[in-house]
């Protein structure tokens, strides 16, 4: 659950154009103080009456003062968001939802499963985690569509001990493995050079699920972060929740507020 | 003098402008982003007999100024409405009444519902959501028949004695006829509108957006709708009204107290801007300054044709 919220008009400082890609620093000490690795703030976008809603990112990077997020244009909400300049302001609620829980023993391998936008949540944790862990055992596979589409790429690499830790995929085979970045995970589980990891997850949803029946094949815990329309983000309206199993039937949970990261065999993914 | 005090058939309120059922939670949500006590009333998310599911998801789509909802009533049941939600309303905003939305599946729970609340403290009014249009088997068949909404309004009316206010489903022909109906059958005030029935199709996968098919509209899309529905019943009606759908910001709230209502509810404006409630009567009172009107009473219903 989270702790603590904010709602600040906060100044950007950076909004670099990577192709599709933004990354947006804005200053905003409350929440990057707040905020934990797999939590998101909700952004205005427009602050028009159309589009209406806010919109949410994953927290990126949280900093001294200041956040950051990074996304991709997919509609009007992200396209006018892109338009914003260094100075301008931008209306934030955050951090919201619950992010990962930190694996509890400091000698457990540990292994980021990311796919396409998934990546930047796992990028802030990858760094928390090398903060108060070390990379020795932090393994990372990140999966895209091709090679431009690698967003976080250097910075997996930056944290990895060798070339072993931190493997690529893409669609189109124009770096790493071609293919699903799935098939990784499950040959270097096959191989036993990874034991008993614990798995964090975030992408697009068939490549959760594929990561989750994995897991349960090998008896690993998984977390895995979901997406859902958002409403207000903060728990009020329940419109954009999943369905996770409860003792012996089902229920429907928040994602902004249970999640976004969820325990890979608690959700209910046939559907 | 505080400009912006308003009794709404015995329930004392700070000022004109509430939260809306189903889009603040039960204020714990928005405890951290607002002042609870800044505003006029909460209204609860719509609390049945025993904890309901809700519909599966897509529950929500945002439209051309506005969003559908097909939510489902999603709650957790009046106990622990009263044994959890409630107790902690009446210690974290302590100054600001609670009207509880009741909803049903059938004219014995609406009046069980009533009968749970009926004394317990902390509970200013009940609001009857008669309209929900999400639910199969619930709201709309009460909210859109003339003899269900006459039913319904009496079942309750036995059940409490609390203030009895009847919200209005605008997906009828003749919304006043459903008003009188209300106030036949003992309402204490109306609250109007609640979402229209809507639907929204995506054309790359040729699938309906929501999962339940059919949503409510809300936001500023339903306005124009609202004001003229509201107008219609406060100009038919003795009791007070109030008036919501679509209210952004102080200029949407004051063209509803113009049209007649009494107060005013504010709903997915809260998801865009939780400050949105507090803003507004901020901006009531500032209106009220700059026209030299002494309270906002005096401006109620005076919109001239
Ligand atoms: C917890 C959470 C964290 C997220 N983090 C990031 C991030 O770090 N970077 C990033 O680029 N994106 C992220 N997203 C997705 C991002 O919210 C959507 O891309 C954005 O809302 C699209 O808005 P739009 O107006 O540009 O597009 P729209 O015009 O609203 O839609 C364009 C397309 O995006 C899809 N979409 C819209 N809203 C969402 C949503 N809330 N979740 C998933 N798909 C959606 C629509 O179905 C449609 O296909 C996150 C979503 C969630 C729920
Ligand atoms: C997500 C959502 C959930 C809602 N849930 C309820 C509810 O439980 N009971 C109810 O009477 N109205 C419910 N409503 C209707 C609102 O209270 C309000 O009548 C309507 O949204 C119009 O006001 P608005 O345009 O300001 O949102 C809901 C609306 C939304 C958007
Ligand atoms: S977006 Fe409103 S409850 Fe999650």
């Amino acid at each position: 659950m989270s702790s603590s919220v904010r709602q600040t008009k906060c100044r950007i400082l950076q909004h670099e154009c990577d192709g599709n890609f933004r990354r947006l620093v804005f200053e905003a000490p409350e929440i990057a103080a707040l905020a934990r690795p797999g939590q998101f703030v909700h952004l205005l976008c427009g602050g028009t009456h159309d589009p209406l809603l806010r919109r949410p990112l994953s927290i990126y990077r949280a900093e001294a003062d200041q956040v950051a997020v990074l996304y991709e244009i997919r509609g009007r909400g992200t396209a006018l968001l892109a338009e914003k300049k260094p100075g301008d302001l931008v209306d934030v609620i955050g951090p919201l939802g619950t992010g990962f829980t930190l694996p509890d023993s400091p000698t457990q391998q540990i292994v980021l499963v990311g796919g396409g936008i998934g990546a930047p949540p796992l990028s802030f944790l990858a760094s928390t985690i090398a903060k108060s862990f070390g990379c020795e055992r932090l393994t990372t596979m990140i999966g895209a569509q091709t090679a431009e589409k690698h967003i976080c790429a250097d910075e997996f690499r930056g944290l990895s001990v060798d070339d072993n830790a931190c493997l690529l995929a893409t669609d189109d085979g124009s770096c790493g493995h071609s293919g699903l970045v799935t098939d990784i995970l499950r040959e270097r589980l096959k191989s036993e050079s990874l034991i008993s990891p614990m798995i964090y997850a975030c992408g697009p949803t068939p490549m959760l699920k594929a990561v989750a029946l994995i897991a349960k094949e090998y008896h690993l815990k998984c977390q895995v972060s979901l997406e859902a329309k958002m409403a207000c983000g903060v728990g009020a309206c329940m419109g954009c929740v999943i369905k996770v199993h409860n003792g012996g039937g089902c229920k429907y949970v928040r994602v902004c507020h249970e999640g976004p990261v969820f325990d890979a065999e608690e959700v209910v993914w046939d559907e | 003098m505080n400009r912006l005090t308003t009794d709404i058939c015995g329930i004392q309120m700070k000022n004109p402008v509430m939260v809306a059922s189903g889009t603040f939670g039960f204020g714990k949500e928005y405890a951290e982003l607002i002042d609870l006590n800044l505003l006029g009333a909460i209204v609860t998310k719509g609390t049945s007999l025993v904890q309901w599911d809700g519909n599966p998801p897509e529950r929500i789509c945002e439209t051309p100024a506005g969003m559908l909802n097909a939510i489902g009533l999603q709650n957790d049941g009046v106990d622990s409405l009263i044994n959890d939600k409630i107790p902690w309303l009446q210690s974290a905003a302590a100054d600001t009444p609670v009207i509880v939305n009741v909803v049903g599946k059938t004219l014995d729970e609406y009046a069980e519902v009533a009968r749970r609340l009926d004394g317990v403290p902390g509970v200013a009014g009940l609001e009857i959501n008669i309209s929900c249009p999400n639910v199969k088997h619930g709201g709309i068949a009460f909210g859109t028949d003339p003899s269900m909404c006459a039913e319904v309004v009496r079942a309750v009316r036995k059940a409490t004695s609390l203030p009895l206010i009847p919200k209005l489903s605008p997906n009828v022909t003749d919304i006043t006829a459903m008003a009188r109906i209300c106030v036949d059958c003992g309402a204490d005030a109306l609250s109007l509108i609640n979402t229209l029935l809507g639907t929204a199709i995506d054309i790359k996968t040729r699938k309906f957006r929501l999962a339940n098919i059919t949503g409510g509209l809300s936001g500023p899309a339903v306005k124009p709708v609202a004001l003229r529905m509201v107008w219609q019943v406060a100009s038919a009606v003795d009791v007070p009204v109030i008036g919501m759908g679509g209210i952004m910001n102080a200029d949407d709230a004051l063209e509803f107290l113009l049209a007649g209502a009494s107060a005013v509810q504010v709903g997915t404006a809260n998801f865009v801007n939780p400050q949105s409630a507090i803003e507004i009567a901020q901006g009531i009172d500032d209106y009220l300054v700059t026209c030299g009107v002494e309270h906002v009473d005096e401006i109620i219903g005076t919109v001239q044709s």
